[in-house]
Parts: structure tokens; C-alpha cells; sequence
């Protein structure tokens, strides 16, 4: 009933009399099973965009996950000081534990007992290894498929156990099992097509919540699950208000009709207002999110390591963080984020220094020509920036770049594009000259960015990844591959780290800052711990309560 | 009358042809498309990207896409939602009666209180009211919505804490008086440019009416002028109103698509918005079809009203 309710018109109308009586019919239900559990209260978080994908490996964005995460359970969870910790599972597979085997080959994972889905079905390792094997499916639209495409020989050994083998070592998969939600088989495995099914607008899974109801553009409503294996839920309903307007957000808000405000929160210049509100805590949180200027390798501009120094010198990262970004994200000089158990502390840090940029490029044997901009063997240095047009926030940036860049004899020019056409094709197969862009580079808690940095995932020029830079050098495809092999995370460490220092020296992008957000919630409301490794706050709502 | 409506109706099917084919090319002209939104997903990869490209037909040539999508909709299959796969009619109905509350609420409140200024400004010309209503419906057709929305936040949610700031109604609460209670700002913020029209249009009219001879003789036969403005003159001025009615119709809607976002109401406006943003060409597609299916059949039974109530009009 409460899918129909979503599409049909008629739950609109006045006659609230009869809904009325069954929701008191269908509460006092939900009371009696709840009062064991002690869930009272709710709590309503306002998105500035919608989420509407509920099925978790279907493709999605951001907010989707949001949802996800309080529906469904993966085998373990990754928390905000970036260890692994059980959920599904009843330990993390490790080397040590003999988890996983010392090559990295073969898996074995044990599974809670007693877990049923919201549906009442106990939860088997039948789930799981559905789940793993609805990614392998070609004719399924799978989301994300890293990682899961080297899995063979699922096998069940028992209701509660369940091994597999890797048709080559990957370490970065646990962390991918940490964000690969356990599915229900007996529902979705007689599916005729596995992109159409109902699953989609009524899921059901595992999680601290159940699905409620979806009024389409409006609000999701998920209610707690009294069976839910792990502590908690403490609310009996969590709604995820759709609120498109950034400015409309914020009031509400302020009003108090959204007790936390989340995805992009509250915009940087409320910040002093927003931290003398009666009862709201607002906090900074990072996300792992890194914003840079993206050079794109193959242009001729950029091939000269000089010219990448020299514009970073150029870069006045401490007067753009704090004029246009009001202080509130760090500078950084890494990919990874700050919280990563793999961040190098000790990068060199860049410095601002335009004497220094102009004498590089001088040296380097760029000389200005008769408009004032740097010429070298018939190649201009002069280039496009283009970043999400209407960001208003990076377009100031880039105006002040702009600045700095003209002292050095460089010319800039600014090109936005509509989101739809920058990230699209002029992205991924590295049509840009330069891009002002923020990206996430690890997979969850774990280092690998092969998908980023490895010769092999240029698209542009046939390979399969992200590598929109076209950044090739052969020691980082190395350490990558090394990286990639290896369980044991002291030994990873130093290969991450050397990675850091040869792409900081290398500069195929001038690290910026690392993202920070500004969240709010009612002051009593207690377990909002935002995580970096995950992708939204809203991924352990079945630990909140009011005080 | 019927052959009238038929005729009518050919040319409404044309149109809608057209509008279609206008649509879906400048939806396909601009490049990026809705898979630009998992681009920056981590672990996506442009192959991967490619293969659902595949299995939505997107890879196919845009005419076929066309002639597929155009196909499907006459036999009354308007595709499904990129976004979370629900068929497009249902996403609509979804979304429709947010908005219909909306724009009927808001032409109530626009077509009473634009008739009430215009015929009070046309009886009493050139006094201070109707200065202070010329100047008023100035202002406010000068106003842009969003502006004005955004002050009526601040004033009567924030300050005075009247009316809440947005939303169709508190969740768990959804009765008569929890929907009218949210439904007053939006609805008259949206109504106040359509007063100024209104008055403005229903002003001249019955100035127009006022010099007729017919006017004079209901005078002359001793009517009292109460009787003669309401009997005579009001109605007469409100015969053009009919169509002004059918043609503010899609201002009505446009200006629903701003105040929907200021006021976080889940109307069509703010779904065709999201829609452009994903690039959710079906829903896209089909509000259009919607909002055209909707303005033609408005001004046609504004023609039929027009032609019903006054007899010097025939359709031929």
C-alpha cells in the first residue's frame, strides 16, 4: 500500500479521515513491537537534492546514499576513524584473522546469525553472494563494478559462511565491500530483467530503518526496524526532506521545520550568522573531496614540468581559502584527505612567490612575446580554465588566478560550462585544457588511485578510468600495482607515501585545498559523527537520538 | 460548434507535433547528457559510463531516439524516468496536484481580487484609489517573484512566524487546515502578479463597457447604478476577461516553477526543473507534452465559454 501511495493522486485528497484512522491503526502497531526497543522521536533531514535511485548498486549520486546506508547493511562498515567494523559479518576478514588469505586470493567471511530483512526472510550467505554476482551480471546496470569483476568460485559453505577466491590480489577490495550493500536474493533473484524491478521504489533490506513511504519531490520516509541486529534504531521515523534551494534550506533550518541540514549544509557566508543561532550546533566537517587546478598533459603547454611549478608559485592557495573560502577548508598538498590513516603530513608546502614563477619559466626558457604572454617553441601559454558554470564561489577564484597568472606572462581564460557538458565527454576524454575541479580519489578508507593516476586509465586514449589528466609515469604505475597487492597496512603506507611525494613533485594537478563542509543540527541531537570515508552524514542515523 | 472544435483539435495535434520535435532537438543539442552525473562518481570509468548508455538507447542516432520516444507516446507510453525509472505519466500525476492546488488557489485569489481593483478603479476614475492601484499593480508586476517570495519568508515565517516558510504540509499532520495554513503564502505570492494584470485588464474593459448605449438606456429606465454595474456593465466587462483567463494560464504555470522552488512545494514546476538538471530527458519530454496538452485545451474552452456566454460570438 505504501507504494501505491507515492504514485497515485488520490492520497492527496482532503479526505485525510480514513488515512487518518489506519495511521493511528498502523502506529499503534509499530508502538507495541517498539516499545522494547525504546524508539521514539523523529528526526528530519533536509537534502538540497532529491534521492530517488533506492536501489543501492543501481547507478545514483551522492543523496541516494544518504538512504542507502539506513536500508541497508554491507558485510562491515567502514566508521569516522577509518577502521573496518562488523556489521553483516561478525568480523572483518583480515590477513590475521585468516580472513584472507596471505596472497590475497581467497576470502572467507562469516555472517551474523539471526539477521532477518524487513520482510521477515532470514538473511543467508545466499544474499551475499547474490549481491556479488548481480555486479558480474552484464545485463544488470551495475553501478560500480571495480573490484567485484575479480571475484570467482563464490561458494556457501553454510548458511552463515561463505568464501571466495580473486582472480588477482586487490586490496583495495574490502573497502569496496565496505559501500557494497548486502541486497535480498529472494527477492531480486527471479527478477526476468534486473534493471526492472520493483526493488527500485520499495526496497527492503537489512538496515536500522525500512522503507515508509516516498511522496515523489516532497520527502522519503523510512521507519525503525525493531529487529535491526545492532543497537538501536533509537528514532521511530527519519525523513529525508527535499529542499531544492540553497537560501530555502538554510531557513528552514533556522525555523526549525529541518532538525539537521545536510549533502552541501549551510553555505560558507552564513557561517557567523549560523553559529549564533539559539539551539543549532554547526560544525565543520571534511570531506575527502580535493579541489584543484586539473592540467590536461595533452596539451602542448603542459607537457614542460617548468610551466606546472612555475603556475604553482603562482597560486596563492592561503588568500583564496581565506577571502573567497571565508577559512573554512585547509590547503593541502595531497590527494589523499587529511584522516586518510595513509595522508603524508610532511609534503613540501608550496609557497607563493611570483619572483620565483616568473624566473622558472625564464629559465625554462619561456619568453614573453610581443602581447606579453610566454612563448616557447612556437606554443603559446595561454589556456582555458573551466570549471561548473554558475559556481559562483569558483568563478571568483578563478577571476583572482587569473590575476597572478597575467603578472607571469600566462594568459587565462575563463570557459564554464553547464554541469551536464563539463563533466561529460569534455572531461572524461580530456577534451579541457585546465579544469577547476574537486574529486574524491580514494575508494572509501583505502588509498588505491589506480582509477586515477595508473597509464591505464586514460579514456581518451582507450584505457578504462579517470586518468582525465592523461598523467603517465612509469614508477607511479609501479607503486600503484605494489600498492594494490599488498594486505599488511604498514607496508602499504610507505608505498602510498612515496606516491604522494613523486605526484606532488610531478604536478599533473595544483592540489588546492581539501573540501570542508558546514552541517547543522538541533542542539540534543546526539550520534552525528560525519566520516570522511563515506560520501554523506547520514550513514549511521540508526545511532542517533534526542537527549 | 462541433465541426469548430474538431477543427481545433487538428490544429492542437499539429502544434503538438511541433512543439515535440522543437523540444527534443534542443534537448539533444545541448551536448552533455544524463550520465554526466555519475561521471565524477569514484570508480566510474567512461567505459563503464558507455555500457549504460547502451542499455538506455541512448547510444542510438537522436532521430531514431525520436521516432521511438514519438511512437510510444501516441499509443500513450510516455517512456520511463532516468532518474528512478517510474514511468513518465505517473511521475507527472505525482507532482500534478501540488500544482493544480497551487495555480487554482492562486487564480481564485488573483481573478477576485484583480476584478474587485479593476472595477472598483474604473468606477471611481482618477481618485486616489485608483492612482494607488495603478501604482500598486506597477510595483508589483515590476517585482520578480522569487524576490518576493524570499521578503514573505523573512516577514511572516521568520520575524513574525505566521506562516511556516515552505513545504505542502507538516508530515503526520495533513489536515484541511494544515494544507490552507502552508498554502497561503505561496498562493498569493504567486497570485500578485496576475492581480496587476488583472486589474489593469479589467479596468479598461469596463471602461469600454461604461460609454456603451446599452448602458445609457439601462440607466435611462431608471435602473440604480448598483443594478447597472453589476447587471450590465461588470458583466459585460468580463466576457474578454474569459480569454485573458485561457491565456494567463501558462503564466500562471511559469511563474508556478519559481514559486514551487522558493517555497519547497513538490509541484511540476520544480520537477521540470530537476529534470533538466539530470538531464532526465523522458520527464522532460513529457511535462512539456503535458503543459502544451494543458494551454491548448485551456484556450479552446476559453474560445467555447467565450462563445457561450456571449452570442454575438459564433464559432464557425
Amino acid at each position: 500500500m505504501t507504494t501505491s501511495k507515492t504514485t497515485n493522486l488520490n492520497r492527496r485528497n482532503f479526505l485525510k479521515t480514513g488515512t487518518a484512522g489506519l495511521t493511528l491503526l498502523m502506529s499503534g502497531v509499530a508502538g507495541s513491537r517498539l516499545a522494547a526497543q525504546d524508539a521514539s522521536g523523529q528526526v528530519i533531514i533536509g537534502f538540497s537534492q532529491e534521492p530517488t535511485v533506492l536501489h543501492p548498486h543501481m547507478p545514483h549520486i551522492e543523496v541516494d546514499e544518504g538512504v542507502h546506508f539506513n536500508l541497508f547493511d554491507p558485510l562491515f562498515t567502514v566508521n569516522s576513524d577509518g577502521d573496518f567494523v562488523p556489521a553483516l559479518a561478525t568480523e572483518v576478514p583480515t590477513v590475521e584473522n585468516g580472513g584472507v588469505s596471505e596472497d590475497g586470493l581467497k576470502w572467507r567471511v562469516k555472517l551474523r546469525e539471526g539477521v532477518t530483512w524487513h520482510d521477515g526472510e532470514p538473511f543467508t550467505a545466499e544474499d551475499v553472494k547474490f549481491t556479488i554476482e548481480l555486479q558480474q551480471n552484464p545485463n544488470f546496470s551495475a553501478m560500480r563494478r571495480t573490484g567485484h569483476e575479480l571475484v570467482r568460485n563464490i561458494e556457501v559453505v553454510n548458511d552463515h559462511e561463505i568464501t571466495w577466491e580473486m582472480e588477482s590480489p586487490f586490496a583495495p577490495y574490502a573497502s569496496i565491500l565496505s559501500w557494497t550493500f548486502i541486497v535480498p536474493a529472494h527477492i531480486l533473484a527471479d527478477a526476468e530483467d534486473p534493471n526492472q524491478t520493483d526493488f527500485r521504489n520499495s526496497p527492503v533490506g537489512t538496515g536500522a530503518f525500512s522503507f515508509g513511504e516516498r511522496v515523489a519531490g516532497n520527502y522519503i520516509q523510512l521507519n525503525a526496524n525493531p529487529d535491526w541486529w545492532g543497537d538501536g534504531p533509537y528514532l521511530e521515523t527519519v525523513i529525508f526532506r527535499y529542499i531544492p534551494d540553497m537560501t530555502v534550506l538554510y531557513t528552514q533550518f533556522r525555523t526549525g521545520d529541518i532538525d539537521v541540514i545536510g549533502l552541501q549544509g549551510i553555505q560558507f557566508d552564513r557561517f557567523e550568522q549560523a553559529k549564533q543561532l539559539d539551539d543549532r550546533e554547526v560544525v565543520i566537517t571534511q570531506a575527502s573531496t580535493v579541489e584543484s587546478i586539473s592540467f590536461n598533459l595533452g596539451k602542448p603547454q603542459f607537457q614542460d614540468p617548468a610551466v606546472r611549478e612555475a603556475l604553482y608559485y603562482a597560486l596563492d592557495k592561503t588568500t583564496i581559502v581565506d577571502a573567497i573560502y571565508y577559512g573554512i577548508p585547509e590547503p593541502t598538498e595531497s590527494f589523499l584527505p587529511k584522516g586518510s590513516s595513509y595522508f603524508h603530513e610532511d609534503l613540501p608546502k608550496s609557497e607563493y612567490n611570483l619572483e620565483k614563477a616568473k624566473q622558472i619559466l625564464d629559465e625554462a626558457g619561456w619568453v614573453p612575446g610581443d602581447d606579453g604572454v610566454r612563448v616557447k617553441d612556437g606554443v603559446r601559454l595561454a589556456f582555458k580554465n573551466s570549471t561548473t558554470a554558475g559556481n559562483s564561489v569558483r568563478e571568483q577564484t578563478q577571476q583572482f588566478i587569473q590575476q597572478d597568472f597575467a603578472e607571469i606572462g600566462v594568459e587565462m581564460e575563463i570557459s564554464n560550462l553547464p554541469p551536464a557538458v563539463m563533466w561529460g565527454e569534455y572531461w572524461q576524454m580530456s577534451e579541457f585544457d585546465t579544469a577547476m575541479v574537486g574529486i574524491v580519489y580514494t575508494t572509501g578508507p583505502d588509498p588505491d588511485v589506480s582509477n586515477y593516476f595508473h597509464s591505464t586509465a586514460i579514456s581518451a586514449q582507450g584505457g578504462a578510468g579517470q586518468n582525465t589528466w592523461q598523467y603517465k609515469n612509469e614508477t607511479v604505475d609501479e607503486l600503484l600495482e605494489e600498492g594494490a597487492s599488498l594486505f599488511v597496512q604498514e607496508e602499504r603506507k610507505t608505498i602510498y607515501n612515496k606516491l604522494q611525494e613523486v605526484v606532488r613533485e610531478d604536478l599533473p594537478f595544483l592540489p588546492i585545498f581539501q573540501y570542508a563542509n558546514l552541517r547543522g543540527h538541533k542542539a540534543g541531537l546526539e550520534g552525528f559523527d560525519p566520516n570522511v570515508n563515506v560520501r554523506i552524514e547520514t550513514w549511521n542515523v540508526g545511532e542517533w537520538r534526542w537527549a | 460548434m462541433a465541426r469548430f472544435i474538431l477543427h481545433r483539435l487538428g490544429h492542437s495535434l499539429l502544434l503538438l507535433f511541433l512543439v515535440s520535435l522543437i523540444g527534443y532537438t534542443i534537448l539533444h543539442l545541448a551536448p552533455g547528457g544524463p550520465l554526466s552525473q555519475y561521471a565524477l562518481s569514484p570508480g566510474m570509468t567512461q567505459a563503464e559510463l558507455n555500457q549504460i548508455a547502451e542499455r538506455m538507447g541512448l547510444n542510438r542516432p537522436i532521430p531514431i531516439q525520436y521516432l521511438d520516444w514519438f511512437t510510444s507516446f501516441l499509443v500513450g507510453d510516455w517512456g520511463e524516468s532516468f532518474r528512478d525509472g517510474r514511468p513518465v505519466l505517473s511521475v507527472i500525476s505525482g507532482h500534478l496536484f501540488a500544482t493544480v492546488l497551487l495555480v487554482v488557489s492562486s487564480s481564485v485569489i488573483s481573478i477576485g481580487l484583480g476584478t474587485l481593483v479593476g472595477v472598483l478603479g474604473a468606477t471611481r476614475r482618477y481618485s486616489a484609489w485608483d492612482y494607488i492601484a495603478t501604482v500598486g499593480a506597477m510595483i508589483a508586476l515590476s517585482i520578480p517573484t522569487f524576490w518576493f517570495g524570499l521578503v514573505a519568508i523573512y516577514v511572516f515565517s521568520l520575524q513574525l512566524d505566521w506562516f511556516p516558510s515552505g513545504n505542502m504540509y507538516s508530515i503526520g499532520d495533513e489536515s484541511f487546515l494544515d494544507y490552507a495554513h502552508h498554502l497561503v503564502m505561496p498562493s498569493v505570492v504567486l497570485a500578485l502578479v496576475s492581480v496587476a494584470i488583472w486589474s489593469r485588464y479589467m479596468r479598461s474593459a469596463m471602461l469600454d463597457v461604461i460609454g456603451q448605449d446599452f448602458v445609457r438606456t439601462a440607466r435611462a429606465k431608471g435602473l440604480t447604478g448598483q443594478r447597472v454595474l453589476y447587471r450590465h456593465v461588470v458583466r459585460n466587462a468580463l466576457i474578454p476577461m474569459i480569454t485573458l483567463a485561457g491565456i494567463q494560464l501558462p503564466m500562471l504555470l511559469s511563474g508556478a516553477l519559481v514559486t514551487e522552488t522558493v517555497f519547497t512545494w513538490p509541484g511540476i514546476g520544480r520537477l521540470f526543473l530537476d529534470s533538466l538538471g539530470y538531464n532526465d530527458y523522458p520527464v522532460i519530454m513529457g511535462v512539456l507534452m503535458f503543459t502544451a496538452i494543458f494551454v491548448l485545451l485551456g484556450n479552446l474552452i476559453a474560445d467555447i465559454l467565450v462563445a457561450t456566454v456571449d452570442p454575438r460570438v459564433r464559432l464557425e
